[in-house]
């Protein structure tokens, strides 16, 4: 791909600094990057590395308190630090535009998406307010959706995740930018989606000839549509390299370690984790020596004094690092880390839960009027189908990965077993425990200890006023009747298993990091030592290198717990699952061993995910199969097979009539589908050989 | 929105419904006999009886109330007691017209004033201009209104002589004559209104300046000022509008001290004057106009948030 030799962005050497309470604290330092037209450059960095930050300040940005200290960034040799706030009004919107991480709270709610476009085109070019609306639902046909005139006059909360990003990608190209400044513009999505967004990105970029900076911690995302990559650890770039050379020679161990902490599907099933060991550095007290020494598993003596220079190592190749050379001729590897295959445990006859045809209706309407409207008619009143029909057993010590997109009612599903929502029909069995009430308040005391569930965000599943030892004895008291003592004692033991000093215990959740308050909350779920856990996207919002080590800390917590393990992300579901359960608009789909997963055939369904998860391997096979449209409403479920919308392996007029039966693959694998099956995997395996 | 509407307007009609139960309750737990209160402490037994019957007093209290709600919807909302049968309603609605161009006055002073105030501080947040604006309103509040009042006659009536010091008017003037009378009871009930209005919007405008949008729209290059008019104030104006409605509930019944300080004959005055004679009826009328008010307030605030609202409103 030609890329232009003069960089349309240049960033020169530079440091930018927070003041924070009377310190000034270098939160970028010394950066340099040159991005051409055309070229997409990406910035990875786990949260905190200042990715963000630098974003923000090319855009001319930054928080009151922050400030670029030194160095310059250039738009077309133009230094735009030394441009005033009206002179940088020019550039905003039409030189240079930002495509934020949240598109939802990025949009104006009381202003319809078509006028929020409009406007820049009317500021800009001075176009009247009929040209400007016509230009702008141009410029939604162009971000592909289908329906521009009746989208312009919605406003934000009518369109879905996805939608709303096309339309802040519609905004951030109207003026056809130079520069376009991408701070995680997919995170907040599905991983169909954003594998249709990125799509779309790198179709736009290529058109609009625009020099693309791409922030994000997603190395699979980088791998998929990066030209270079620079990587950026405690406000510094440790590495800078093409896409390429980065995923299959990397130089930094930080580098090596990110890489490997992605979890990946291999052909058997399994996936291999590594982890980075520690934290950030503090950025007041940063270290003499190498920034990553501390966590650096290949560290020497003269890392910990000496800083390592930031040398052009190979050509185009950038690093700093003592030792290199050492882990560029092959001297100094890392082995590949423990792996654990999925263990093939012996499944007892006797399942540990037991859901039969669980439903959750949400009706519609009135319940009281729909309620009367159905006595007399005997039509069931219309709801939403949030949960169909469900049935699961989940056996003693064995994980059960639950995927599907949003929307695919997993977590009501979960909620469900939990008691934390009520579910409308169905039985829930535990143990001994036949048909556990559906309120949680309604279940006998003992009943309680043995299902618990880890939330998303330990943030809000925390409460910020209670101390971690609160947190945690609370269950002890409460469900296992312990005194103080015996409690202080448990909880110590606990707050050791994951791996926290016992001195946490007096700690408040605010003092804690991201990954730290999950280790709370796995281990507050861990307390009463149930036999089951429900963890409700546990690791999504945490950074790749933690999310890393929490998983590694499940497998290492699981004995004789069996886990639910809920994910959008089959890759991470793959490291800790046994067994697969895939669903989609209240329905399961297909369930099969985490073995089977990259065999064929595979439900049409499991195989658009498999191939949305953006794999680290910029050479992965690109022709994907991508899923038009969007999730239908579980208020409108489509006829017969719920998928058969969106498809790509339709079969016929049947699919849009009857509902699929369940249909054994092998012993064990089922698969919801009227395609049959030994056709199916001629043409899955097709497809993929094509990729290839 | 036309769902919204109704079942907002059936949320009014059960509110007014409810509270004339409880305005009717608690007329009849208060001491003393209504018979005998009419009729003088000296009246034989036989006529407070005669008078009680004559008046439905011995029938079940869901009776008397059936029969009260239903003349009071009619129209027929009896005769004072104490003022030898004067017929209510001529009486209240003289009054309610009064206190109408009083809270009119108000608002039309206070809003304009609290909102550029507030915004103005909102959007200087931590500067000396913001500091000005918060600390003197609350000040302000922080004076009972007879203080304020008080300061204001002595200066603006006695001293400057812009406005009458009394704003006592004639029952049949027109409000281009009463209009002079009510700048002073208008100015302190501003005083008091002016604090939360601007503290709600300062609030408000600070909160959406942090918000991802604004940021939007700044980095669209669109000029400052057109940021804040149609993507900022938009958004933080909302819960000022809520409070700006019910607060026309309170300045149309709730001025008692303010309308007693100005001797201004709204029906905030009417009512301390119905209390202090023990006029049951005419406190029920009075009462019932206060929450019909109150309530009406609060169905436009909830419509106009709707309305300015697309989350709300297209829901």
């Amino acid at each position: 791909m030609p890329i232009e030799k003069q960089p349309v962005l240049d960033i020169r050497d530079v440091t930018i600094a927070y003041q924070i309470e009377e310190a000034h604290l270098d939160t970028v330092r010394n950066v340099s990057l040159q991005i051409g037209a055309r070229q997409i450059y990406g910035l990875v960095g786990e949260s905190g590395s200042g990715k963000s930050t630098l974003a923000l300040a090319v855009m001319g940005y930054l928080a009151a308190n922050g400030r670029v200290t030194g160095g310059q960034i250039l738009l077309d040799g133009e230094n735009l630090l030394e441009k005033s706030t009206a002179e940088m009004r020019s550039i905003w919107g039409r030189r240079m535009n930002l495509v934020p991480q949240d598109p939802g709270g990025a949009l104006n709610p009381a202003i319809r998406v078509g006028e929020q476009i409009a406007e820049i085109a009317r500021h800009h070019y001075g176009l009247s307010r009929k040209d400007a609306w016509a230009r702008s639902i141009e410029l939604l046909r162009d971000v592909r959706i289908a329906d521009p005139q009746r989208v312009a006059q919605r406003y934000p909360h009518q369109l879905s995740g996805g939608m709303q990003q096309r339309v802040m990608i519609a905004m951030a190209l109207s003026t056809e930018p130079r520069v376009l400044v991408l701070d995680e513009p997919t995170t907040a999505l599905d991983v169909t989606t954003e594998a249709t967004v990125l799509d779309l990105f790198n179709d736009l970029i290529q058109r609009h000839e625009t020099a693309t900076l791409y922030v994000t911690h997603n190395l699979g995302v980088v791998a998929q549509i990066c030209h270079r990559v620079a990587v950026m650890y405690a406000g510094e770039i440790v590495e800078d390299a093409d896409v390429r050379t980065l995923f299959c020679e990397p130089l930094h161990p930080y580098t090596i370690g990110l890489l490997r902490s992605v979890p990946r599907l291999r052909t058997d099933g399994g996936s291999d984790l590594m982890t980075i060991d520690g934290g950030l550095p503090s950025r007041s007290e940063l270290p003499t020596g190498c920034i990553f020494a501390a966590r650096c598993p290949f560290v020497q003596d003269r890392c910990r004094t000496i800083r390592p220079p930031y040398v052009e190592a190979l050509p185009g190749h950038r690093v700093s690092c003592h030792r290199w050379e050492e882990i560029a001729t092959g001297t100094l590897r890392l082995d590949a880390l423990e792996h654990e295959s999925p263990p093939q445990a012996e499944r007892p006859v006797e399942p540990l839960l037991h859901a039969e045809v669980l439903s959750k209706r949400y009706p519609i309407g009135t319940p009281l009027l729909a309620q009367i409207r159905a006595t007399i008619t005997h039509i069931p009143p219309p709801a939403v189908r949030a949960v169909d029909e469900v049935s699961l057993d989940i056996h003693r010590g064995e994980t059960i990965g639950l995927v599907g997109e949003s929307g695919s009612g997993k977590t009501t599903f979960a909620r469900c077993l939990v008691g934390l929502v009520d579910r409308s029909s169905g039985t829930v069995s535990l143990l001994s425990y036949f048909n556990l009430a559906p309120a949680v308040t309604d279940r006998p005391a003992e009943a309680l200890q043995h299902i618990q569930m880890v939330f998303q965000n330990p943030d809000e599943s925390l409460n910020p006023y209670q101390t971690v030892g609160e947190a945690l004895r609370r269950p002890l008291m409460t469900l296992l009747h312990y005194r103080q003592d015996q409690a202080d004692e448990r909880i110590a033991a606990l707050l050791r298993s994951v791996h926290l000093p016992e001195e946490y215990a007096n700690r408040q959740p605010d003092e804690l990091s991201g990954g730290e308050k999950q280790r709370v909350a796995i281990a507050r779920a861990f307390a009463t030592s149930p036999d089951l856990i429900v963890l409700d996207e546990a690791v999504s919002a945490l950074d790749v290198s933690v999310q890393a080590a929490i998983l590694k800390l499940l497998h290492e917590l699981k004995r004789d717990t069996s886990y639910l393990f809920i994910s959008h992300d089959l890759a991470v579901v793959a490291y800790l699952a046994d067994t697969i359960a895939v669903m989609y608009l209240g329905q399961l789909v297909e369930t099969l061993r985490t073995s089977e997963l990259l065999q064929v055939p595979v439900h049409p369904y499991t195989e658009a995910l498999l191939s949305a998860i953006p794999t680290p391997d910029p050479d992965a096979p690109r022709d994907r199969i991508r899923l038009d449209g969007e999730i239908p409403s579980p208020s409108d479920l489509p006829t017969g097979c719920r998928f058969h919308t969106r498809c790509p392996r339709k079969w016929g007029p049947i699919c849009e009539q009857e509902e699929p039966p369940w249909v054994p693959a092998t012993d064990g694998h089922l698969i919801r589908c009227h395609h049959p099956l030994d056709h199916l995997a001629i043409v899955q395996a097709e497809t993929r050989k094509g990729a290839e | 929105m036309l769902r919204y509407t109704l079942r907002r307007f059936g949320f009014l009609l059960l509110t007014l419904v409810l509270t004339s139960i409880i305005i009717f309750v608690i007329a009849q737990v208060l001491p003393g006999d209504v018979a005998r209160v009419l009729l003088g402490r000296e009246a034989p037994e036989s006529a407070v009886q005669a008078l009680r019957v004559k008046l439905g007093l011995n029938d079940p209290l869901p009776v008397q109330y059936g029969r009260w709600l239903f003349k009071f919807v009619q129209g027929d909302w009896g005769e004072s007691f104490s003022q030898q049968g004067r017929a209510i309603r001529p009486l209240v609605l003289e009054r309610l017209t009064r206190s109408i161009w009083l809270a009119g006055i108000t608002l039309v002073i206070s809003v304009p004033l609290a909102i550029l105030l507030g915004v103005l501080a909102g959007l200087n947040a931590g500067r000396p201009i913001d500091g000005v604006i918060s600390v003197s309103s609350l000040a302000l509040v922080g004076l009972p209104e007879f203080v304020t009042g008080i300061v204001l006659t002595n200066v603006l009536a006695y001293q400057l002589g812009w406005f009458p010091a009394s704003s006592l008017v004639s029952p049949k003037a027109s409000f281009q004559d009463t209009l002079p009378s009510l700048w002073l009871p208008a100015i302190t009930a501003t005083l008091v209104l002016l604090a939360y209005v601007i503290r709600l919007t300062r609030a408000g405008v600070i909160e959406v300046l942090k918000k991802a949008y604004v940021r939007t729209a700044v980095l669209k290059g669109l000029p400052w000022r057109q940021v804040i008019t149609s993507h900022v104030l938009r958004n933080a104006l909302l819960p000022t509008i809520t409070v700006v409605a019910i607060s026309f509930g309170w300045l149309i019944s709730g001025l008692v001290v303010i309308e007693n300080v100005y001797a201004y004959p709204g029906l905030g005055s009417l009512m301390s004057f119905a209390v202090a004679r023990r006029d049951l009826p005419l406190m029920e009328a009075i009462a019932m106009m206060a929450v019909v008010f109150y309530t009406l307030a609060n169905l436009a605030a909830d419509l106009l948030y709707a309305w300015l609202n697309p989350r709300i409103r297209l829901e």
